[in-house]
């Protein structure tokens, strides 16, 4: 029973240890991922009904499709990649570690015939001679090397940079600290959202599984303002934030704009959207269009006014930028309903840039736009996320990792002495073809000093 | 001087390179390759100038950023990246034929901004206004530059083994004589991959860092997200079947041009095709 039970083990071990599962799981992961950026994710039941039919619709939805990277099978597969890519490395490191923090002092027939690179001659003296010459020329020309006699031959050696050959288990490692990193954000971090109002102040965001989170402190929005540039593109959306700890002003209008997030305690907000407040002031003046009347109004959106004549007038609508509803037309607007006594209600709508434009409406009431003190909601992004400097981490050692994998290489030279034989032999663990012209360079110049 | 001045030599200059190449591939004349060589470093220092006086003119406009906010300033990166990395390798080891395979890639970049995309210098959105997209756009286009090498390098590696296995007793060869030879082809082939797969990890990782100082999240499978992550996958993959199981020859080859066509989808087809966060890098 424990014998099948370990067959099992070993070959479950053997699984994970695959080169070949590593290849499939990475195509599989590529060609899944394709699927999540053309069927739309994490849209409204709304959003996805526009898009998709019925039949569509539940067979993707049976299949996580719609919210794919957050699917069972797809976070599956990234836990079986880790997996994989720990068994792999666990299986071939105590060979490469042997390699790298061993070193080969010998240049034994078993090693000379596994090199490449080889250059023998004869050279004049005594063997003490020889040695003491080619321990200067190594020194010279690449390194210190060690010195061992043995059963009457001598072996220098030289290497460089050996632990370079662990620089993509390096990478392989910092991949598992991503990842690490990635599942502590998941765990103790979340990502929420809030708007406050300007004057507004809050202590508690919603995620966006609809969570309300108790922040422990107190934000205010003391003011949020729009910038545009010439062209009617927004140059800066900037938010001045006030955070409020224990009844203490702890942070004092920060401004806040988009790339440059305030944090406090962990817990950081982004400047991410805005709106209208709702509750903006209008200032219009209406006037009879004998000139008999005139009179300043201030309205609050969605507040009716009476007039003297007992008529009534209410801004139902308003925006900062009318320009994309109404082409021809720029800046703000308000929309009003005009109800005379007795008669049906009048909708039009004013122009703050085009004062004169409700004359030619016709009405015996002519209405002007002056000034609003539009109110605005700033919408902050809030994150808080623990595993983030793991993150970095994860990513520092896999920049290192694949520089050390791909531009360190472990070279080692040799030198036998046998009497006057002489046998100059090098390997490195990369790039064959560059460590071929360094060797061949050493053999030339050796060729020059012991020219007969 | 303006930079569009500039910018219409460096294209000019690009095509008589390319014509040069060809000339060199048909005739073997040693001159007319290192003619079509100078053209191609004329071409670059022309493109360098443009942009610098580019970067200027913004500053003059009061907008004041480095050249590489829309589609039509990256495409012009994009293709003075490629000729770069060509330059390297042409100093380096002095394979210029290799010219022939690579030119035109930067050259067609070039053709296409200026023929079809807005060249209006624009102010910077607010989610643009961060040093990051400096880092970001660098490395990620050096890193597609030499993805864009190495599949010129893997289709004259496909020509040459083609050639050879068809007429391998014709002794003059025809245009592939010219072409260093398989081993090396393949060799060069790996080389700029290997340049290029450090370059796209730090671009991927730079624009991480970008994501979670601008929106606080890191990685959000936004689509542009995604396939630069399929992109690494594919060059992960390459480098992955060479080193450990002795991929090399045509199955590296074809690797590394189906990893250059997911580059430039990644580049360009999910900015034409699909949505996201990069839609600024459209063309209005």
């Amino acid at each position: 029973m424990s014998t099948k039970n370990s067959g099992l083990l070993q070959s479950l071990w053997d699984f994970f240890c695959s080169l070949k599962l590593a290849i499939s799981l990475i195509i599989t992961l590529a060609v899944t991922s394709i699927f999540g950026t053309i069927i739309k994710q994490g849209g409204t039941m709304e959003e996805l009904q526009r898009e998709y039919s019925a039949g569509a619709i539940k067979l993707f939805g049976a299949m996580d499709l719609f919210d794919m990277y957050h699917s069972w099978w797809f976070i599956l597969l990234l836990y079986l990649f880790t997996v994989n890519l720990t068994a792999c490395s666990i299986k071939r490191l105590p060979r490469v570690w042997k390699l790298a923090s061993v070193p080969t002092p010998l240049l034994e027939s078993g090693v000379e015939k596994s090199l490449s690179n080889l250059y023998a001659f004869t050279a004049k003296g005594t063997a003490p001679q020889i040695k003491e010459r080619m321990v200067a020329f190594l020194t010279a020309n690449f390194g210190a090397p060690v010195i061992t006699e043995q059963d009457g031959e001598i072996h220098l050696f030289v290497q460089k940079t050996p632990y370079s050959r662990l620089g993509v288990y390096v990478v392989h490692l910092s991949i598992i600290i991503v990842f690490i990193g990635a599942i502590l954000g998941s765990l103790f971090g979340y990502k929420a959202y809030v708007n406050i109002p300007e004057g507004g102040e809050v202590d508690k965001v919603v995620t966006r599984t609809e969570k309300s989170i108790d922040l422990g402190f107190k934000v205010r929005c003391d003011k949020f303002t729009v910038t545009l540039y010439d062209t009617g593109a927004p140059k800066e959306f900037r938010s001045l934030l006030t955070v409020t700890d224990n009844g203490q002003e702890v942070i004092k209008q920060r401004a806040t704009i988009v790339n440059d997030p305030l944090t406090y305690k962990g817990i950081t907000f982004y400047q991410s959207s805005y709106g209208p407040a709702g509750d903006s002031t209008f200032h219009l003046t209406v006037r009879s269009r004998n000139g008999a009347l005139s009179m300043p109004l201030t309205l609050r959106q969605g507040e009716a006014a009476k007039l003297s004549d007992g008529s009534t007038v209410q801004v139902v609508e308003s925006t900062d930028e009318v320009g994309p509803m109404m082409p021809g037309f720029s800046g703000p607007a308000a929309r009003i309903e005009f109800t005379p006594p007795g008669k049906a209600p009048q909708l039009f709508i004013v122009f703050k840039n085009s004062p004169n434009f409700d004359e030619k409406r016709g009405g015996d009431m002519i209405f002007t736009y002056d000034s609003s003190d539009a109110k605005f909601f700033t919408g902050l992004q809030v994150a808080k996320d623990p595993g983030v400097g793991v993150v970095w981490l994860g990513c520092a050692l896999m920049v290192m990792g694949i520089c050390i994998a791909f531009f360190m290489s472990h070279k080692r030279i040799w030198i036998r002495i046998t009497g006057s034989r002489v046998v100059l032999g090098g390997s490195a663990s990369k790039n064959p073809a560059g460590f071929g012209i360094l060797f061949d360079g050493l053999a030339e110049k050796l060729k020059q000093v012991e020219k007969p | 001087m303006t930079s569009s001045l500039m910018f219409n030599i460096t294209t000019f200059s690009y095509l008589i390179s390319m014509l040069l190449f060809f000339a060199f591939l048909a005739s073997r004349n040693k001159a007319i390759g290192m003619g079509g060589s100078l053209a191609a470093y004329a071409g670059f220092i022309a493109q360098t100038i443009a942009i610098g006086l580019r970067w200027n003119e913004s500053y003059v406009q009061g907008h004041g950023h480095a050249p590489l906010s829309n589609l039509y300033e990256s495409v012009v990166f994009f293709s003075w990246t490629i000729i770069l990395i060509f330059g390297i390798l042409d100093m380096k080891y002095k394979y210029r034929i290799i010219g022939a395979f690579v030119v035109p890639f930067a050259l067609l970049g070039m053709a296409w901004a200026q023929l079809s995309l807005q060249s209006n210098i624009e102010p910077l959105v607010p989610a643009l206004q961060s040093n990051w997209l400096l880092y970001h756009v660098i490395t990620c286009f050096l890193g597609y530059a030499c993805f864009a090498v190495a599949c010129g390098i893997s289709i004259m590696y496909l020509i040459k083994i083609n050639s050879e296995s068809s007429d391998s007793n014709s002794s003059a060869g025809g245009i592939v004589a010219t072409f260093p030879s398989a081993r090396i082809l393949d060799d060069m082939n790996y080389r700029a991959i290997m340049i290029g797969f450090p370059l796209l990890t730090l671009g991927i990782i730079t624009g991480a860092a970008w994501a979670n100082y601008a929106w606080g999240t890191y990685w959000s499978w936004d689509p542009k997200e995604t396939w630069s992550l399929i992109v690494w996958f594919v060059y992960a993959a390459f480098l992955h079947a060479r080193i450990t199981r002795g991929w090399v020859g045509k199955r590296a080859a074809w690797l590394s041009i189906i990893g250059f066509a997911a580059t430039i989808f990644c580049y360009l087809g999910v900015n034409l095709f699909l949505s996201g966060l990069h839609s600024y890098g459209g063309s209005r």
